[in-house]
């Protein structure tokens, strides 16, 4: 329901960085989602269409990365994985767990095409 | 507030991080650009801006979250009852997606609300409490109560600029709910088991199994019971209230703010790694 609003988040950020580098068109997106964000990486694919219609990244393809829940004993120190209503240490059995990764929603990287190809890859050289 | 301190780096996606620049060249030659950015960055910047907000004015917000239905204006009710002579002045901000109902029930107890309707939008976002801050006076106030939406879905996702969640689960819901719905019961700072006058005649809810739900998202926020109603357990509600009221502004008197426990507990690790 709420993947909407997200997807019209992303697209802002997406044109911001777009215009700071001069991009012609956003090629891909990609962003990490961990399950305990509350976001549903399907939904976000529905929603994309719509928010990026008529915006530079109108092309782009969304890639969704997900990534595993991960949480640290807060008492005996053992890390390991778990699902997402049972944060517990897989050792000692112990809910006092800190997370380590799990609740990410990032937009962890963008491809551009960029107007001056060669001149960018001179640049990186430098 | 996560893009200079480096705490989008989980252990997660470090690697993919540190595997290529902040800018590298794909295969066909485009252009890509590491942004690392919350995907709500826009909402949060917001948030940010209505925490200041609160503050400047040492008012508590906090974020009421449940169902439909769990009794989140009863509550409210109550509260402003068992405030009634005391020195607490508070507002409440008001989340339905249509009517003015809730806010009315509120100002008929001579209380300040602010209702927002989201129209089809299932969940507060830190934009509509901006707007509704516009026109809520914070002088004089100690706490904001911000109603969200009914739904144990949406609006955990979202930040409002608010100190603490406060989660209802009615007892009539079931016990098994923040297995269900963990992204939001794991959030709570406080949870209330509301309703619980009915317990007598419902024989399938069992206290117990709600907590150990809530502990198996590793959350050691407080269980209370209370019954809005027939005004039990309110006592232990409002000493909380008072407690993290005098806890908040200890905080900003040494010049730090309250955040939500997910962000703070994520912050710490982040730093400490």
């Amino acid at each position: 329901m709420h993947e909407l609003a997200i997807c019209q988040s992303i697209i802002e950020q997406v044109k911001n960085i777009a215009a700071e580098n001069n991009a012609q068109a956003v090629t891909k997106i990609i962003v990490q989602i961990g399950p305990l964000s509350g976001v549903e990486a399907p939904l976000l694919q529905h929603a994309f269409p719509i928010a990026s219609a008529g915006t530079i990244a109108k092309n782009a393809q969304l890639e969704t990365q997900l990534l595993p829940i991960k949480v640290r004993c807060n008492l005996c120190g053992n890390e390991n994985e778990a699902v997402i209503n049972k944060l517990l240490c897989s050792a000692c059995g112990a809910w006092q767990t800190s997370l380590l990764s799990g609740d990410e929603m990032l937009l962890s990287s963008i491809e551009l095409e960029t107007e001056d190809l060669e001149k960018e890859e001179e640049k990186s050289h430098v | 507030m996560c893009d200079t301190c480096g705490c989008n780096v989980t252990e997660a996606n470090r690697n993919l991080i540190e595997a290529g620049g902040k800018h590298a060249k794909t295969d066909s030659g485009n252009e890509a650009i590491e942004v690392l950015h919350n995907l709500l960055h826009e909402n949060n910047h917001r948030a940010a801006h209505n925490r200041e907000h609160f503050d400047k004015h040492q008012v508590l917000a906090i974020n009421l979250m449940s169902s439909p239905g769990s009794g989140k204006t009863a509550l409210l009710e109550a509260t402003i009852d068992a405030l009634a002579g005391s020195d607490l002045s508070i507002a409440v901000i008001e989340g339905d997606l249509e009517t003015e109902n809730d806010a009315q029930r509120i100002r008929d107890k001579n209380i300040p609300a602010i209702q927002i309707t989201t129209g089809s939008a299932c969940h507060l976002d830190a934009y509509m409490v901006h707007d509704a801050l516009h026109e809520l006076a914070l002088d004089g106030l100690d706490i904001v109560f911000i109603e969200n939406v009914g739904n144990l879905v949406c609006p955990a996702s979202f930040d409002l600029g608010h100190h603490l969640n406060v989660t209802l689960l009615s007892v009539t819901e079931g016990d098994d709910k923040p297995a269900k719905y963990p992204v939001m019961f794991r959030a709570s700072n406080l949870n209330l088991l509301t309703k619980a006058d009915l317990l007598s005649v419902l024989d399938d809810f069992s206290i117990s199994e709600a907590e150990k739900n809530i502990r198996n998202l590793a959350n050691p926020a407080p269980v209370f019971q209370l019954s809005a109603r027939k005004n039990q357990g309110m006592e232990q509600w409002i000493d909380w209230l008072k407690q993290q009221l005098k806890h908040y502004r200890e905080h900003l008197s040494q010049g730090e703010t309250v955040l939500p426990d997910i962000q703070r507990e994520g912050q710490k690790l982040h730093a400490a790694g």
